[in-house]
């Protein structure tokens, strides 16, 4: 009994404003209308979707923009500094969701995240995967001496082509529950990714050069 | 309509409730505040009127004449004491905000400003006619001029609010000292919107435009280019990037070197001297947009030499700026994450685009014939204008702006740490921890900069402060999580917070190229006179709009939940109301908050007995959206 009064009453809380009742979750109070704060949920709950890594970007947009228009501080400008400041709190909530959800590398650490396994995006340069590491050097050198525009076209295409192929691997991954091995592809896509943008400058660069 | 009783319901979506009191608010209209010239526009049902002047001029020159009887003349006429009495008017101000003396440029050798840098560094002073001004003070003197021009044309109504328009390259220094200027000049500024978007604004409502758009906004002294999607009501900023200070103006010193280099004057010449060149070389740029040749004479010291020029040897002058926008739109474009053949338009906006070089290279780059069916001088005061108007009556668009620049802070051995990357979605809060490096480390100096390149001598400092207070630890061991904080106007504030100890140290923030509240308080003073009475009024408007929002947030409450209360208890409620709402619409502060006060005091009861009953409800099992 005890925990259903404390479960009752934390999906409930009061409204800044008329002090009544309102849903955890809700953006606005049912009562006075009032913009409520973002809350602690979860990217994918924040833009109504389903959680899971394969998500329609058509839609995750066409999500973000909803709640972009009821929420931004440009529906607010006109109201009071509290009103202001909690708009503000649910559109940086919103955007920090979209591009977290946009970028498919984000996207698989943070599904991964919510599964309760932890990829460290931002530790820098060490591969502990030496097998990783001799086709990063093999690839990095690659484009380094590439030297025509064709050879670098062809390197570019081909690091974009095993990037989507990565994207893939770690949905089967992740779909078939073997989260250890979404991890490791999930840093391999890490390097991949860095390595077709840096075929994609190279490219843009001696593409440039020749006009 | 017949007044027999029929009531027309307004229905508002939640939380969209208009504003009471709109029009004591003063009337919002959209302000393009340029290099050379300043335009204001006001918008009603997206119907936009640009605000003209007697004689039926939109174009307010950006130029201060101050006068040694002590009055300040801004507009055409300031422009054309410039040859008279240069060194009492002043012109392109704009390159100056938020700036150091290292961004003044110099013609030969000499600057069109007699300027003073304060001994600890940072913005600029001019010395105008014996006065010392900051930008910031010459800005709020334009800003004054065009508020002027906006009441008069509204037949002498109050013109309080507006939305500004700066460069999407500006960076914060810049976009605070805009509008530290609006405060000066007795303007609230509903939002600080970047011009390439609001000219997207006026293109994509006019024409209802679809899909990727590039805008070319090459004004007198600022480039941007910002890549956008639009659709349906939405205009999604997808990359921008810049100059703040490339424009016109740099093709008018090219012309105007040229020029003094023909005279072969030995003679070292002065800030007045450099201004008539300059004024001569912009006449000659705008005449030979719509001819092939020209000859322009100079006056300086008495001795008047003729200078001929045509349109090839003017792009010859002009192609290195042209050449750098276009190198910027390359890297832009590669931002934004597209192909060029992507983009099914270009908007051109700014003077500078009348230019055939411009269009010419621009058409090139693109592969398209640029759109310009919108007055390149006026669309960005039309996209300010209807902004201005969505923000205080409501609209349907959105605009989803991001940060032009990347921004961080300097870590040990002077390497820059990126904590927000360019090109993210704004409003946007980011967070990166750093440590101390000393045992018993108790403080830490925190240097706040915007990047441009990886190391901290090639980005330009934003600000410095020092935390304190960290409980003395081995090094290393503290947490210090920095919080990088932009707002929809693009303003950033930062603040930091030992993790461990959870002890939010206090943080002092010296903006770089800025004026302290002291100064701007100081400022207020002396040459504002209506600033104490303008601050008033803002709090006291402020209080308003809560007390209308306590009023209406209870009364929904009494329509739901009356039944929780006594006759009594409800009596006590409607009188606290009652007194609220009497107090409301006027000018006693006090009266308004002890209200205020009172009825939460008197509602708190009520409060706790709806929570209950909710509880209470979901134990029966409703489900908490029921509720």
């Amino acid at each position: 009994m005890t925990a259903s009064i404390a479960t009752a009453a934390a999906s409930v809380v009061p409204c800044w404003s008329c002090k009544g009742p309102v849903a955890a979750r809700a953006l606005f109070c049912s009562v006075c209308g009032a913009v409520q704060g973002p809350g602690t949920i979860d990217h994918f709950s924040r833009l109504g979707l389903q959680p899971t890594f394969d998500i329609d970007l058509d839609l995750l947009e066409k999500q973000y923009f909803g709640f972009q228009r009821r929420l931004h501080p440009d529906r607010f400008a006109a109201k009071s500094a509290k009103e202001r400041a909690l708009s503000q709190s649910q559109a940086t909530a919103l955007n920090e969701a979209y591009e977290t959800l946009k970028d498919p590398l984000k996207r698989a650490a943070y599904v991964l995240d919510l599964k309760g396994h932890k990829v460290d995006l931002t530790a820098c340069g060490t591969i502990n995967d030496p097998q990783l590491l001799m086709e990063q050097m093999e690839k990095r050198e690659a484009i380094a001496d590439a030297d025509s525009v064709e050879t670098i076209t062809k390197l570019s295409a081909e690091a974009d082509t095993e990037v989507i192929a990565c994207q893939c691997h770690i949905s089967a991954a992740i779909n078939a529950g073997e989260l250890d091995e979404a991890v490791h592809l999930t840093i391999r896509l890490k390097y991949l990714a860095k390595l077709a943008e840096e075929a994609r400058t190279k490219k843009t660069r001696m593409t440039r050069a020749l006009r | 309509m017949s007044d027999d009783g029929l009531v027309l319901l307004q229905l508002h979506e939640p939380g969209e409730t208009p504003v009471p009191h709109q029009d004591e608010a003063g009337l919002a209209v959209g302000i393009d505040l340029g290099t050379t010239n300043s335009v204001v526009a006001f918008s009603f049902d997206t119907e936009v009127e640009v605000l003209k002047d007697e004689n039926g001029k939109a174009l307010i020159p950006s130029v201060v004449h101050y006068k040694d009887d002590g009055s300040v003349v801004v507009g055409r006429e300031a422009r054309e004491a410039i040859l008279e009495s240069p060194d009492h008017v002043v012109s392109s101000i704009k390159r100056l905000m938020g700036r150091g003396l290292e961004d003044v440029k110099s013609l030969a050798g000499t600057l069109p400003y007699e300027v003073e840098v304060p001994p600890e560094g940072g913005m600029v002073r001019l010395r105008v006619a014996g006065r010392t001004l900051t930008p910031v003070a010459i800005s709020a003197h334009i800003l004054m001029a065009i508020k002027d021009r906006a009441e008069q044309s509204m037949l002498g109504k109050a013109v309080t609010r507006a939305v500004i328009t700066v460069p999407a390259y500006f960076d914060d220094a810049a976009r605070t000292a805009t509008k530290d200027a609006a405060r000066l000049a007795d303007i609230e500024v509903l939002r600080l919107v970047n011009e390439p978007t609001a000219a997207a604004l006026a293109y994509g409502l006019d024409n209802s435009v679809e899909g990727l758009y590039a805008v070319y906004d090459l004004g007198g002294g600022t480039f941007d280019i910002s890549i956008l999607k639009m659709e349906k009501g939405v205009f999604q900023v997808k990359a921008t990037g810049g100059d703040a200070v490339l424009g016109g103006d740099d093709i008018d010193h090219a012309v105007a070197e040229h020029f003094l280099a023909q005279r072969q004057a030995g003679a070292a010449i002065t800030a007045g001297e450099v201004k008539q060149a300059l004024m001569t070389a912009r006449v000659a740029k705008e005449c030979l947009t719509g001819r092939q040749s020209g000859e322009w004479m100079i006056e300086l010291d008495g001795i008047a030499s003729r200078h001929s020029l045509t349109r090839d040897e003017l792009e010859k002058l002009a192609a290195p700026f042209v050449d750098r926008t276009i190198d910027i739109c390359r890297g832009v474009v590669e931002d934004a994450g597209i192909d060029v053949s992507d983009i099914q338009g270009v908007v051109l906006v700014g003077g500078s685009t009348r230019m055939p070089l411009v269009r010419k290279r621009v058409a090139e780059f693109f592969g398209l014939e640029p759109l310009s069916n919108i007055n390149p001088d006026e669309v960005v005061a039309v996209g300010a204008a209807l902004q201005a108007e969505a923000l205080t009556r409501g609209s349907d668009t959105l605009l989803l702006d991001v940060t032009p620049l990347s921004l961080g802070i300097e870590t040990m051995g002077g390497i820059v740490e990126k904590v927000i990357p360019r090109n993210t979605p704004i409003p946007v809060a980011m967070a990166q921890e750093f440590t101390t490096y000393q045992d018993g480390q108790t403080a830490m100096a925190i240097h706040v900069l915007q990047v441009e390149r990886e190391m901290v001598d090639q980005c330009r400092s934003l600000a410095r402060f020092v935390l304190r207070g960290i409980p003395p630890m081995a090094a290393g061991a503290a947490r210090i999580r920095v919080t990088f904080q932009v707002d929809a106007d693009g303003l950033l504030s930062v603040t930091a917070r030992e993790q461990t100890t959870g002890h939010e140290a206090r943080i002092e923030v010296k903006p770089s190229y800025g004026l302290s509240d002291d100064e701007i308080t100081s400022m207020l003073k002396d040459s504002f006179t209506h600033a104490s009475e303008d601050a008033f009024r803002r709090a006291l408007r402020e209080a308003q709009v809560e007390a209308q929002r306590l009023v209406e947030a209870v009364q929904s409450a009494l329509k739901e939940d009356a039944h929780l209360l006594s006759m009594l208890e409800h009596a006590h409620v409607e009188s606290c109301l009652t007194k609220l709402q009497s107090v409301l619409l006027g000018d006693d502060r006090r009266a308004i908050d002890a209200a205020m006060d009172a009825l939460s005091k008197g509602t708190a009861e009520f409060a706790a007995r709806r929570m209950n009953q909710s509880v209470q409800r979901a134990l029966a099992g409703k489900k908490v959206e029921e509720i």
